[in-house]
């Protein structure tokens, strides 16, 4: 039974964002067959022990991801590279938390 | 006084056995997410339970009674929660619950009873008891989603496959009949509404059809008819299906009283 809903059932990613947190983070995915069912369900699987005050699903097939091979070129000439680290520039008192 | 622990045990009672009963899907879900979903419902279910047991205990004043042992040594008469709580995950009769569960059924009574405890909570947030009005206020938002998760079922497995169609409908037609017990009050019932602790069910009950009627209609399923035995549960009269989940909630319990861990 179960295979059949994986098989029909499209997957979907699954945000949470935290009582502290400002922002909504990947915490899993899951099967639903649509997007207010996969809510119900990510609210079921992903918020049980009062994880989360807000939930985002997004079909897994309309994320567009780098690819594995592709993490040398894309991210090596970031290594050298330190002075875009912000810690170079001396912040004045009045401009606050950047 | 005895009247009114009826009332809280009736509303004790019919959360225990439904919990109980939903209980059994776990790890026999049909998928993962809804294994986990049922597990849930399963669980606030026992805890209101284990909350009202907790104040029955405390209207008794007997310094004896406690939440285990109304949930444990107490035997089928005792008990009174409805008859469509206490029946099998099956639209066949069987005498126990081993036989083939259906998730239809499952469905369609967690809706039929969570449209009706909407209503019920939300009301009894109002009640001269505080303690039964705290309790009201939790279980409204429990009561609340899981109406919202049998629903959107009803919709899915209704308007979904002929099989799921058929047995959607198959459901309904089997467990309609056992919702005219909620329209009939006991005297528990009548003498809680008297001391304005309680509710009389009968105000929502034309709210309670509209909504069925509406579900099953967007549903494409027939509306079936309530027709036919009105059953005893809440009066402590109940079907053959009971004993069975008595016994096999409370046997540990009762091999080992008062055993911690």
């Amino acid at each position: 039974m179960s295979t059949t809903a994986l098989k029909d059932w499209p997957l979907w990613e699954v945000f949470v964002r935290s009582k502290q947190g400002l922002e909504h983070k990947h915490c899993g995915s899951l099967h639903a067959s649509d997007a207010q069912h996969a809510l119900q369900m990510a609210r079921d699987v992903y918020t049980r022990r009062q994880e989360g005050v807000s939930i985002w699903v997004v079909p897994s097939r309309a994320i567009t991801a780098s690819a594995p091979e592709d993490k040398d070129a894309m991210f090596d000439p970031a290594a050298d590279k330190i002075y875009r680290h912000p810690t170079f520039y001396d912040i004045p008192e009045e401009v606050g938390h950047m | 006084m005895a009247g009114y622990q009826d009332y809280l045990l009736h509303l004790a009672d019919n959360a225990l056995i439904l919990g109980q009963r939903n209980a059994e899907w776990c790890g026999h879900g049909p998928v993962i997410e809804e294994d986990l979903a049922l597990a849930n419902n399963a669980l606030d279910l026992i805890g209101q339970a284990r909350l009202l047991y907790q104040h029955v205990a405390t209207v008794r004043k007997d310094g004896k009674s406690s939440e285990d042992l109304l949930a444990f040594f107490r035997d089928v008469p005792d008990f009174k929660n409805y008859t469509l709580l206490e029946l099998p995950h099956s639209t066949a009769i069987l005498p126990t619950a081993r036989g083939d569960r259906d998730y239809a059924v499952t469905v369609a009574r967690n809706f039929l009873y969570s449209a009706l405890m909407v209503q019920v909570w939300a009301a009894l947030t109002a009640s001269n008891d505080a303690q039964l009005a705290a309790i009201a206020s939790k279980s409204l938002k429990e009561a609340q989603y899981h109406l919202r998760h049998a629903h959107d079922w009803v919709l899915r497995l209704g308007d979904g496959t002929e099989e799921s169609r058929r047995r959607m409908q198959a459901a309904f037609d089997y467990l309609m009949p056992f919702t005219q017990e909620f329209w009939t009050p006991s005297a528990a019932e009548s003498a809680a509404v008297k001391t304005g602790a309680g509710v009389d069910v009968n105000r929502f009950r034309a709210e309670w059809e509209a909504t069925v009627a509406d579900t099953l209609q967007a549903a494409t399923l027939k509306l079936p008819s309530s027709k036919g035995f009105v059953t005893t549960g809440k009066h402590g009269v109940h079907s053959e299906h009971l004993g069975f989940v008595l016994a096999e909630m409370q046997s540990l319990a009762r091999a080992h009283p008062e055993a911690v861990w």
